[in-house]
């Protein structure tokens, strides 16, 4: 596992966790446990109503039982993205 | 099982599969890795429904952690479902991690 996300460390990723809640940052460690230290983390809130909204929130240790997925964020495609016009439920927990 | 499902996705890396998450979310891609807690690697990946989901629009390969998975969807051509009964038999037999029959 432990190499699993080694190819992810110091690149932004899309964290997703189980409570249903979507985080960007960037990688700064894991561990076997997938427990996860996320720097420069924003929190990224999605509304049926408004736009998309970014909440910053400093370094994260995110426990790895919380967590869902962990994506590569591309920034390219990320900038491409139109958060402003994205009005769409937030994602789903994960019942476990 | 031991590492039965283990040794078994490694034969699968490479070939596209299809996720489901517990929540319903399902998220087809290339297998790129698996580990012992069957937490799966996935390249080139596609939200299944995406217009739904557009929240992962930038994402294009992930890491997903074994513990939210309900399902695995596998190319057909890809198993030999002898082998896998066949396996899955041998390990009740001898379970290779001491675990009680």
């Amino acid at each position: 596992m432990s190499d699993q996300l080694r190819s992810l460390v110091d690149h932004p990723v899309f964290v997703y966790l189980t409570d249903g809640r979507t985080l960007v940052g960037q990688l700064m460690g894991y561990d076997q446990a997938a427990n996860v230290i996320l720097g420069k983390t924003h929190e990224r809130i999605f509304s049926s109503t408004e736009a998309m909204k970014t909440v910053p929130i400093g370094v994260y240790v995110i426990r790895g039982e919380t967590i869902a997925l962990i994506g590569e964020l591309d920034e390219e495609l990320d900038e491409q993205a139109d958060y402003d016009n994205m009005m769409v439920e937030p994602l789903d927990p994960v019942a476990l | 099982m031991g590492h039965l499902f283990y040794s078994f996705f490694k034969t699968l890396v490479g070939q596209p599969v299809t996720v489901e998450l517990k929540n319903d979310l399902a998220i087809t891609g290339v297998l790129v890795s698996v580990d012992q807690f069957l937490n799966i690697k996935l390249d080139n990946i596609k939200v299944v429904d995406e217009e739904r989901y557009p929240h992962m629009l930038a994402v294009k390969n992930c890491f997903i952690r074994g513990s939210v998975v309900r399902y695995v969807q596998l190319p057909a051509p890809s198993v030999d479902t002898a082998l896998l009964q066949d396996a899955a038999r041998r390990e009740r037999q001898q379970p290779a991690t001491g675990a009680r029959k």
